[in-house]
C-alpha cells in the first residue's frame, strides 16, 4: 500500500517483486557511488588553485572513463536481464485468471472449472466505509490463493488498458483482441492495489485493481459461494 | 489411451505450459486450441467413437480464452461465419 510523500517503492507482495526491490537498491548504489565521485572531481577541480599539466591529453585517464562505465552498464544490465526473463516465466500455474480491461472497469474470470465471471467497480468517494482507501477501493476485488503460482491472461474489450499491481511486481497492457500473459505467487494473504496504467479515457483514473490473497481454503470457500450466487 | 486422457482430465487443474507458445502472447494458444477441439470432434464424429479425448482441448481453451471471445466464436460458428478452418 502506497503511503502521502513515499519515495520508494511499496512493500513487497511477491517474490519477483522483491527481486525488483533488489535490483533497485542495487542500481541505485551506483548511482550514488558515480554521483559521490564526480561531485568530488568537480569541487576539486572548481576550488584547486592549480591545475594538473598532465590533466589534458591524458591517454590513461581517456582509457578508465572509457573501460569504467562499460564494466559498470555490464553490471546493470546482467541482472536486469536476469528479473526480466524470470519475470516471463510462468512455472506449472495452479490457477489461471483472466483480467479484462472496460471502460471504466475491469472484469475478472475464472474458467479452469466453472464459468465465474464478475466486475470490479471503484466504490465511489461517498460510499466509502472508514478506513477504506479513496479511489483504491473496489465492489469485488480479485481474491487469490496465497503461495500459489497464478497466471493472468490480460486483454481488453475495448481500448487499451494496463493491469497493474506494483507491490507484486506486475504491470501488463491490456489490449484489445490479444492475450497478454503474466505471473505471480502472493506471498501471504493481504490485500494489494493497484491501478490501470495506460490512460483509456475520461473514467482512468477510477478503474482501480485490488487483489486480496487468502488461504487456499478460503478462497476454495469464497469460489463456491460466487459460483452458487451466480 | 482411454483410461489416460481419463485420468488426465480428472487431473486437470488450469492449462499446463505449452512450449509451442511460450511467450507472453498467448492469443494463439486459445485460438489453437478452440480450433483443436472442434476439429477433433469433428474427427471422431466422422469415425463414429467416443470424443471424450477432445475435452481437453475444451478444457485448456475455457481456462485461457475469454469467455466474450468464446461467445463469440459459437456464434460464428452457428451462424457459418467462422473464420477457421475447422
Ligand atoms: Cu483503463
Amino acid at each position: 500500500m502506497a503511503f502521502p510523500s513515499q519515495l520508494g517503492f511499496q512493500d513487497a507482495a511477491s517474490p519477483v517483486m522483491e527481486e525488483l526491490l533488489t535490483f533497485h537498491d542495487h542500481a541505485l548504489m551506483i548511482v550514488f557511488m558515480i554521483s559521490a565521485l564526480i561531485g568530488y572531481f568537480i569541487i576539486a577541480m572548481v576550488t584547486a588553485n592549480l591545475s594538473d599539466m598532465y590533466i589534458l591529453d591524458s591517454q590513461e585517464i581517456e582509457i578508465i572513463w572509457t573501460v569504467l562505465p562499460a564494466v559498470v552498464l555490464i553490471l546493470i544490465a546482467l541482472p536486469s536481464l536476469r528479473i526480466l526473463y524470470l519475470m516471463d516465466e510462468v512455472n506449472d500455474p495452479h490457477l489461471t485468471i483472466k483480467a479484462m480491461g472496460h471502460q471504466w472497469y475491469w472484469s475478472y474470470e475464472y474458467t479452469d472449472y466453472e464459468n465465474l465471471e464478475f466486475d470490479s467497480y471503484m466504490i465511489p468517494t461517498q460510499d466509502l466505509a472508514p478506513g477504506q482507501f479513496r479511489l483504491l477501493e473496489a465492489d469485488h476485488r480479485l481474491i487469490v490463493p496465497a503461495e500459489s503460482p497464478i497466471r493472468v491472461l490480460v486483454s481488453a474489450e475495448d481500448v487499451l488498458h494496463s493491469w497493474a499491481v506494483p507491490a507484486l511486481g506486475v504491470k501488463m497492457d491490456a489490449v484489445p483482441g490479444r492475450l497478454n500473459q503474466t505471473a505471480f505467487i502472493a506471498s501471504r494473504p493481504g490485500v494489494v492495489y493497484g491501478q490501470c496504467s495506460e490512460i483509456c479515457g475520461a473514467n482512468h483514473s477510477f478503474m482501480p485493481i485490488v487483489v486480496e490473497a487468502v488461504p487456499l481454503q478460503q478462497f476454495e470457500d469464497w469460489s463456491a459461494l460466487m459460483i452458487q450466487d451466480a | 489411451m482411454a483410461e489416460d486422457i481419463q485420468t488426465k482430465l480428472q487431473n486437470y487443474r488450469t492449462a499446463p505450459f505449452d512450449a509451442r507458445f511460450p511467450n507472453q502472447n498467448q492469443t494463439r494458444n486459445c485460438w489453437s486450441n478452440y480450433l483443436d477441439f472442434h476439429r477433433c470432434q469433428k474427427a471422431l464424429d466422422a469415425k463414429g467413437v467416443d470424443t471424450t479425448p477432445c475435452d481437453w482441448y475444451k478444457r485448456v481453451y475455457t481456462s485461457l480464452c475469454p469467455i466474450s471471445w468464446v461467445q463469440k466464436w459459437d456464434d460464428q460458428r452457428e451462424e457459418g461465419n467462422f473464420p477457421g478452418k475447422i
